[in-house]
């Protein structure tokens, strides 16, 4: 380990400019003639839309113009669509329901988009939407999946008659079935999974630039992923071909999954440049993003777990309904299918798992990829399964949990996934004993005698990242490859760009990115720029999402400097009349070994740009790409421990201590690495003890603003307790696994196996607030 | 459209604006500062915190009107120029920021917070200061490091310097 390279605690590079208020986010471009707009959206949850009368509001000061979903349609702006393929269990396709950019005929949830105003100011764009005349026809509405799927339940999609997306399934219903008939136990237990709003800080934002000499468009945007947007917007919103449209993700502030989807403000403010000839900016405020942002989670599942007389798991019986909400955001179908029911397994040797799911449309905002996406309802599910099932059978719960883990690898579950690596028990004794877990009863006698409830709580999590090897997910209906591309550029000084397809909001790339060539070349970080989030700059990347970026996107980094160090040793060999064998680089020089003959590193970049003398048929430069398509997808897992006391006359949870032990594999920044963990586990907290959001009866959001949704705030978490253990990732060449979902996918249920275990009613559901907590309690006795 | 006059970053500075234009929007799109930022418009997050007349305020909830005649300083006139304060320093060193959105409005709440009450903080205290100021990235572990740091480091120059 180098002062600047792998494993090494480097502050970020890109701190100075978020420091100094010099980060550039979409919100602060800004373009000449640019102007303002502002979204006409439904205030009903489902409506016919009889008549747009926009004439008044035209007619207003500062107005350039209104258009809406009838122009769109004429001009030949295609459907929003889901880029998944999930077919039900009876061979049928999903219904995809249509879903336009702006609704045109019917509207499905509250916050769907209808008409924009473009005018000089904000106010003035706001003042003449709200003179936007729209009759409408109100119709029933239904928010809560279960009930979508009832007889007699509003109609949602024409395309599907009783509101079921997919009925789709994983794994072997017999041979489950049989093990839970001849089942020494059988836990059983219903699961609520509670719907999220990721609420980056950063509300999404959208600056659509029409160059008419040109026909070329400029989308600036709050992406994860700007060349997947691209090509959405090109292939099947028919905005512009490729070439024709430039995507720029600048800095982003934050994502957590929401800023991996085209909405239709980027499409509708694009088209709406084109139409009015200015530059057109969106800025959401934040009930615009309550309202339209896509949500996370909303499972209702039924678990049967079986266990013979020794305690060992036989079977797992799994029945879900997953509301996506009013239309099939871009990967909603994958995340409860793909990314939830393959890792039922958990860290477990579970010899028979069958899992049913049915995704629902209701007239809520769509919902889709959230931190974790998946994972999270995959983990809470079993940890909190597995927690019942320790407490009716009487022993301990990681003795229940050692009994079953999964201890040779590779290990083939049979929910598709093949785990490569881990050490489950070595993260399990690690988080005890950081938590002092065999200290727990005396500290609940203490608390007994103050009058409080202590409990404590565990869960073994386990999720598939490196998201992923390209043939596999496109053989499970993926519409594109999940590779990364990478571009390592050598100046003619010496200095270096790496251009990648992954997409920083947060995750520190510029910093970790470079560590990776100092290490590699040994050459000063601050030499090293890493370019990301420009069409026009990086050739194709598909972004950043499911804790990729490291192991696909580093790695494609990896690919890129061989072919760079190849080059360069060839060089270095002709220059120092040397065998390209004999050649290495260390410290920022490429070395004959065993002699003193080197090269410092800028002058074999020189050498490559003069090309005054090189090897016999090289071409100049010194400039590699790489595309790197995963073999596997990675298994990070590891055990975290809350420990919670509770006043028993208010209901509200006090955190003693949170420990997480995590196995990521090998790390290239410990401190970037507990920074992710500790936002994860502040969102996992955040599920747990505060977030919720809720709809009423009719589709009204109730929680449309910070007022109303609780955010953790610093005064409501403790500070964390870390730990790393490391078993390699064996399938790509860092070894790296991945962390920046772990934190929000193993906190829920160990913070509510702890709130159970205090508390003595297994019936609480999240969040876990005071009210509901004090209910609780109170109920189970 | 009324006319504003304010001491920003040291530098007096006016314009014309709406009545309702916000303080907040008048630094970003007057001023071009766009180091503030706006994160929720209920007064809730924070992001938009800028000090006036030495005390933070929440730019989102102050008309720019309202602020005529005041002395405004923002994250952009904290330090100066390719300086860091030691608040924002201790920020990089303590990795109390990620995605930089809510940033500048922690760093001036933090700074307001150690001028109040510097030298006696406590992590309870420092929590209970950031109630105002949300952030999703940092789950405020290394943001209370930080702003601890940056409370023993200034109290230890106060000491030097008496």
């Amino acid at each position: 380990m180098g002062v600047e390279g792998i494993g090494a605690r480097v502050t970020r590079k890109e701190d100075k400019r978020f420091l100094t208020g010099k980060g550039r986010y979409t919100d602060d471009m800004t373009a000449p003639g640019m102007r303002y707009a502002y979204f006409v959206r439904s205030p009903h949850a489902h409506a016919k839309i009889r008549s747009i009368d926009v004439s008044a509001a035209k007619a207003m000061s500062g107005v350039i113009d209104v258009l809406d979903g009838r122009q769109l349609l004429a001009d030949g702006i295609g459907n929003l669509i889901c880029g998944w393929m999930i077919h039900s269990k009876d061979g049928s396709p999903m219904k995809m329901g249509a879903w336009r950019p702006l609704a045109a005929d019917t509207v499905r949830y509250v916050g769907d988009a209808i008409a924009i105003v473009v005018a000089d100011t904000l106010g003035e764009a706001r003042d003449a939407a709200e003179a936007v005349v729209i009759d409408y026809d109100v119709l029933p509405a239904v928010t809560e999946a279960v009930d979508a799927l009832k007889a007699g339940a509003p109609q949602i999609h024409p395309e599907s008659s009783d509101n079921l997306i997919f009925d789709w399934q994983i794994g072997e219903p017999d041979a489950t079935d049989q093990a839970i008939a001849a089942a020494a136990h059988v836990t059983e237990i219903e699961i609520h999974n509670n719907r999220l709003s990721p609420n980056p800080m950063e509300p999404r934002a959208t600056l659509g630039i029409y160059d008419g000499a040109e026909d070329h468009y400029t989308c600036y945007t709050t992406s994860q992923n700007p060349h997947v947007a691209r090509l959405v917007m090109s292939a099947f919103y028919n905005v512009a071909p490729e070439n024709k449209l430039r995507v720029i993700a600048p800095d982003v502030g934050g994502g957590f999954g929401s800023k991996i989807y085209i909405y239709p403000e980027e499409i509708v403010c694009l088209w709406a440049s084109k139409k009015t000839g200015v530059p057109v900016k969106w800025t959401s405020d934040r009930t615009e993003a309550f309202l339209t942002d896509a949500h996370g989670r909303d499972h209702v599942s039924k678990v049967k777990m079986a266990f013979d007389a020794d305690h060992r798991i036989t079977a797992l019986k799994v029945d879900t309904i997953a509301n996506l909400g009013a239309y099939m955001s871009l990967f909603s179908s994958a995340v409860p299918t793909y990314l939830y029911a393959t890792l039922l397994s958990g860290q477990y040797a579970i010899p028979a798992i069958h899992a049913n799911v049915r995704t629902v449309y209701t007239n809520t905002v769509p919902v889709d990829a959230y931190r974790g996406a998946g994972r999270p309802e995959a983990t809470y599910l079993l940890e909190r399964t597995m927690e019942t099932a320790a407490r009716e059978l009487g022993i301990s719960p990681a003795e229940l949990r050692r009994k079953n883990f999964i201890r040779t690898f590779p290990y083939q579950t049979p929910v598709i996934m093949n785990y490569d690596a881990g050490d489950y028990e070595a993260s399990l004794n690690a988080a005890m004993q950081a938590a002092d877990w065999a200290g727990f009863e005396a500290r609940k006698a203490t608390s007994e005698a103050n009058g409080k409830k202590r409990g404590i709580g565990m869960s073994c999590y386990i999720e598939a990242c490196g998201i992923a090897p390209s043939a596999a997910v496109g053989s499970l209906g993926a519409g594109v490859g999940l590779w990364e591309s990478a571009e390592v550029r050598v100046n003619a000084v010496g200095t270096i760009e790496v251009l990648t397809g992954s997409h920083s909001h947060g995750q520190g790339h510029e910093t970790t990115f470079a560590q990776l060539v100092a290490g590699r070349l040994g050459v000063p970080i601050d030499s090293i720029n890493i370019v990301h989030g420009d069409t026009d700059k990086v050739q194709m990347g598909m972004g950043t999402y499911g804790s990729r970026s490291g192991a696909v996107g580093m790695s494609a980094v990896v690919k890129a400097l061989d072919k760079v160090e190849a080059k360069a040793k060839k060089i270095a060999a002709h220059l120092m009349e040397a065998d390209e064998q004999d050649i290495v680089i260390e410290n920022g020089e490429l070395k004959v070994a065993g002699t003193d003959k080197a090269l410092p590193w800028f002058q074999v970049a020189l050498a490559s740009y003069t090309a005054h003398n090189l090897p016999a048929g090289m071409e100049p430069g010194l400039k590699e790409t790489a595309f790197y398509d995963p073999a596997n997808f990675t298994f990070p897992a590891g055990c975290y421990i809350a420990e919670v006391e509770i006043d028993p006359d208010t209901g509200e949870t006090d955190i003693i201590q949170f420990v997480a032990a995590d196995d990521f594999g090998n790390i290239i920044n410990p401190m970037i690495v507990e920074g992710q963990v500790h936002g994860g586990i502040a969102q996992g907290i955040g599920q747990a003890l505060l977030e919720s959001v809720h709809y009423d009866a009719n589709g009204q959001l109730l929680t449309a603003s910070f007022m109303d949704y609780a955010m953790p705030r610093a005064d409501d978490l403790p500070s964390f307790n870390l730990s790393h253990q490391n078993t390699p990732c064996p399938s790509n060449p860092l070894g790296i696994k991945g962390c920046g979902e772990a934190g929000a996918i193993g906190s829920p249920p160990a913070l509510m196996n702890a709130i159970t275990d205090a508390i003595g009613n297994n019936g609480l559901t999240m969040p876990a607030t005071p009210m509901k907590v004090w209910q609780a309690l109170h109920a189970a006795h | 459209m009324t006319k504003v006059t304010l001491t920003v970053n040291g530098r007096t500075v006016s314009g014309e604006c709406e009545d309702r234009t916000l303080l907040v929007h008048f630094i970003r799109e007057k001023l071009s500062l766009t180091g503030t930022h706006v994160g929720c418009d209920t007064t809730q997050c924070g992001a938009c915190v800028v000090h006036m007349d030495g005390h933070s305020v929440k730019s989102c909830s102050i008309l720019a009107v309202q602020a005529s005649g005041s002395t405004i300083t923002t994250i952009e006139g904290l330090a100066g120029q390719g300086e860091l304060h030691p608040v924002q320093a201790a920020f990089k060193e303590h990795h109390g920021l990620q995605c930089g959105f809510c940033t500048p409005g922690m760093v001036m709440t933090a700074v307001d917070m150690i001028n109040r009450e510097g030298g006696s903080l406590t992590e309870e205290k420092v929590r209970a200061g950031l109630e105002g100021n949300i952030c999703r990235c940092t789950g405020y572990h290394n943001i209370v490091k930080a702003i601890l740091a940056a409370d023993a480091e200034m109290a230890g120059g106060r000491q030097a310097a008496e």
